[in-house]
């Protein structure tokens, strides 16, 4: 069991790299807050699977909250770019 | 046989996220990247929270586990939503082997209005009916 954790930690970290290139290369900010989504995600499977690491089962309550800032965060920047307007970037 | 399906289920989330970064590194614009990203990573997060319900067996874990998992069937084509309405709105470029935009011709930047193509003098008219409150 702890040979499967370690290649999942190991997968959904190359997963965060990977994610965090297209927020650093994104050409447009809508890209990076899919991608910023999509870390959120990622974090949330990270503590489930450091939860049944360690055994202890709080770490599930941590993981509701990070769903929950994920989305409300998502929310909040596409209210921020619809009232932007037409941009360029 | 039960830690065997739990580390299939680990392995396979992970390996879904793994999948969805790939897909929003490698795809061309932004509707094919959340395409990508939205439906993989909550199948990712569900199968991880079915491991994890299954790892504890207690009734209060596994319901936490339950209430993650429909917060992310819930919210997640909300959001998907909203981004890509949002991205179109500020006029985010599509591929360039884009074969269809219906919303192209039909929806004006400006003023945000859309049309549907029936609108005419005899449509716009107020034609009051024996029916209608005064």
């Amino acid at each position: 069991m702890e040979t499967v954790i370690l290649i999942s930690q190991v997968l959904m970290s190359l997963a965060l790299i990977l994610c965090f290139v297209r927020v650093v290369r994104g050409p447009s900010l809508p890209d990076r807050v899919v991608a910023l989504e999509l870390f959120a995600s990622i974090i949330v499977g990270l503590v489930g699977v450091y939860a049944i690491q360690s055994d202890v089962s709080s770490f599930i309550d941590a993981a509701i909250v990070i769903a929950l800032m994920g989305f409300l965060a998502a929310i909040g920047f596409a209210r921020f770019l619809e009232r932007g307007g037409p941009r360029d970037d | 046989m039960i830690e065997f399906i739990k580390g299939t289920f680990i392995i396979g989330g992970a390996l879904l996220m793994l999948l969805a970064s790939l897909g929003i590194l490698r795809l061309p614009d932004l509707l094919t990247r959340m395409h990508a990203t939205t439906k993989a990573a909550a199948l990712g997060v569900i199968l991880i929270m079915l491991a994890v319900a299954m790892h504890f067996a207690e009734v209060g874990v596994a319901a936490r586990a339950f209430a993650i998992i429909v917060f992310i069937l819930m919210t997640a084509p909300v959001a998907a939503h909203v981004i890509g309405r949002a991205g179109y709105f500020v006029g985010s470029k599509l591929w360039s082997g884009t074969v269809k935009d219906e919303l192209r011709p039909n929806y004006d930047p400006l003023t945000h209005k859309l049309k549907s193509g029936h609108e005419t003098e005899a449509n716009a008219r107020r034609e009051p009916k024996e029916s209608d409150p005064s």
